[in-house]
C-alpha cells in the first residue's frame, strides 16, 4: 500500500493506476468535510480488485477521483505512467473514451436513444468502426441477457436492466480499465450472476477492473479486496483461490478440513 | 444428527451406510460429510430411546446388516421437531467473544482482529461461490446460498463492530 517506487515514466511499465496520498475535502455549507484522508493505492495491469466499506467511507468518491470525475484536493494520481490528477476535463474525457470504462451508480443512460445506441455510441467514441460497435453491442447485450431489449428506450427498462446496459456501455470501448460503482446494486440474484460471469470474462481477457460494491459475492469474485473506513484504507487483502470442497466453518467436524480452514488467515498476504 | 436420521427413516427403513449416502446426496458438497461411526452411535441411542427399532438382515456374501425403522414414538418426535420453531439469530458468536474480551487479555489491536476475520469470511464466500456454481439446483444449492447470505450479514456486522469499537 505505501510503496514509494518512483512513478513509471513510460507507458507499459509499473502499475496501471496509482494513487499517492490522495485526499478529497468537500465543503458542505462552508464547513470542510474530509471524504478521502490520504489514500495510497496501486492497481496492476490485469488485476481485479473490489473496494468495500460502510456508507460514507469514501468508496464512490475514491472511484470518481480515480476516473477523473472529481479532482483531488491533494495528492497525485497516475494512469499508465502518466500523471492525470491535474488534467483538464477535456483531456480526462478523451482518456475515458479511449481507455477507461466508467459505470455509474445511477446509470446515466441517454434517455432519448435506444439501448443499442447507448452502447454503440460509447464504442464509436472510443474509436471503433460502425461495424465493430454493432458487433460489440450485440455481444455485450447478449452476455447480459438483454438481447431482446436492444431497440427499447432506457426508460422502458427495469432498474436492473438499466444497470446492465450501463455496464455494457462501460465495456463497449474495450477499456483497459473498468471502474464500476455498485455494478449489481439493483440486480436480483440471477442478474448479479450474469454480471459476475461477464466480469470474469473481462478479467480473463486481461482488462483491469476496480469496482465498488457492498455485495460480498461480487467482492469475492475479485482477486483482491480493499476495505475503506472513514476515508482511509483499513485493509488491503489478496484473496485465495477458491477451495474445493469448501473449507468452511461448517465442515470443521472433519479434522483435515478443519486444519485447512483454520490455516486460511495465515496464508493471506498484505499487499505492498 | 438425531432428527435428520429420523426424517430419512420416515420414508423407508434403511441401514446406517444408506443414511450417510442419502444425507450426502440431498445436501451436496458443502455439507459436512457425516461420519459413519457417529451415525451408528446415534442410531443406537435412538433405539435405546424407543424412537427406532432394528433387525439384522442376513446377507449371503457379506456380513449381516442392521436395518432401522421408525417406531410410532419416533413418528411423534419427528412431527414435534418439524412443527417447533428453530433457533433464531446467533447470540453466542466465538469471534464476537474474542473481539469483546481480547482487551482484557492485553490484545488491543481490534482492527487487526476484524481485518483477519473479514479476510476469512471473504475467502469462505469465494469458496462457497465456486461451489454454488456447480451445486445441484434445489436443496444443495440453497444450503450454499444460505451460507453465503449469512457470511454477507457477518461482514456487515464486522463493519458495525469497526464503527463502534475501533
Amino acid at each position: 500500500m505505501t510503496r514509494t517506487r518512483p512513478p513509471a515514466g513510460a507507458t507499459g511499465g509499473g502499475p496501471l493506476l496509482r494513487a499517492c496520498n490522495v485526499t478529497k475535502t468537500f465543503r458542505a455549507d462552508g464547513v470542510p468535510v474530509s471524504a478521502i484522508r490520504g489514500i495510497d493505492l496501486e492497481l496492476h495491469r490485469g488485476e481485479f480488485a473490489a473496494i468495500m466499506g460502510p456508507s460514507g467511507s469514501g468508496k464512490s468518491t475514491l472511484l470518481h477521483l480515480l476516473g477523473g470525475l472529481e479532482r483531488p484536493t491533494s495528492g497525485q494520481i497516475w494512469l499508465d505512467g502518466q500523471r492525470v490528477d491535474s488534467l483538464s476535463q477535456a483531456r480526462w474525457a478523451m482518456l475515458r473514451r479511449r481507455h477507461i470504462g466508467f459505470m455509474f451508480q445511477f446509470f446515466n443512460l441517454v434517455s432519448n436513444m435506444t439501448v443499442a445506441d447507448n452502447v454503440e455510441l460509447a464504442a464509436l467514441m472510443g474509436g471503433a468502426t460502425r461495424r465493430q460497435a454493432k458487433e460489440r453491442r450485440v455481444e455485450l447485450l447478449e452476455d447480459l441477457g438483454l438481447g431482446a431489449k436492444a431497440d427499447a428506450a432506457p426508460a422502458r427498462l427495469s432498474g436492473g436492466e438499466q444497470q446492465r446496459v450501463a455496464l455494457a456501455r462501460a465495456l463497449a470501448n474495450r477499456p483497459s480499465l473498468l471502474l464500476a460503482d455498485e455494478p449489481t446494486g439493483s440486480l436480483d440474484s440471477s442478474g448479479s450472476q450474469s454480471v459476475l460471469r461477464l466480469l470474469s470474462r473481462v478479467h480473463a481477457a486481461g482488462q483491469s477492473i476496480l469496482l465498488v460494491t457492498h455485495d460480498a459475492r461480487v467482492a469475492a469474485g475479485a482477486e483482491r479486496v480493499i476495505s475503506l473506513f472513514d476515508g482511509m484504507v483499513a485493509d488491503d487483502a489478496a484473496l485465495l483461490p477458491p477451495l474445493r470442497p469448501a473449507a468452511t466453518r461448517a465442515t470443521a467436524t472433519q479434522p483435515g478440513v478443519a486444519r485447512l480452514g483454520s490455516s486460511l488467515p495465515a496464508v493471506l498476504r498484505l499487499r505492498g | 444428527m438425531r432428527m435428520p436420521l429420523l426424517a430419512l427413516l420416515a420414508k423407508e427403513p434403511a441401514h446406517g451406510y444408506e443414511l450417510k449416502i442419502l444425507l450426502e446426496q440431498i445436501f451436496g458438497e458443502a455439507y459436512p460429510s457425516p461420519n459413519i461411526g457417529q451415525i451408528y452411535v446415534t442410531l443406537q441411542r435412538l433405539e435405546r430411546d424407543g424412537l427406532v427399532r432394528s433387525q439384522d438382515v442376513v446377507q449371503q456374501t457379506r456380513p449381516n446388516k442392521r436395518v432401522y425403522e421408525l417406531t410410532d414414538a419416533g413418528r411423534v418426535a419427528l412431527a414435534e421437531w418439524v412443527d417447533a420453531p428453530s433457533d433464531g439469530p446467533r447470540i453466542r458468536d466465538d469471534f464476537f467473544m474474542k473481539l469483546a474480551l481480547s482487551p482484557l487479555a492485553g490484545a488491543t489491536d481490534r482492527l487487526g482482529l476484524i481485518n483477519r476475520q473479514r479476510r476469512d469470511y471473504l475467502n469462505q464466500i469465494r469458496s462457497l461461490s465456486s461451489l454454488a456454481a456447480t451445486a445441484e439446483p434445489g436443496v444443495a444449492r440453497l444450503l450454499v446460498e444460505g451460507a453465503i447470505l449469512h457470511l454477507q450479514a457477518d461482514l456487515d456486522w464486522l463493519e458495525r463492530c469497526q464503527e463502534e469499537l475501533v
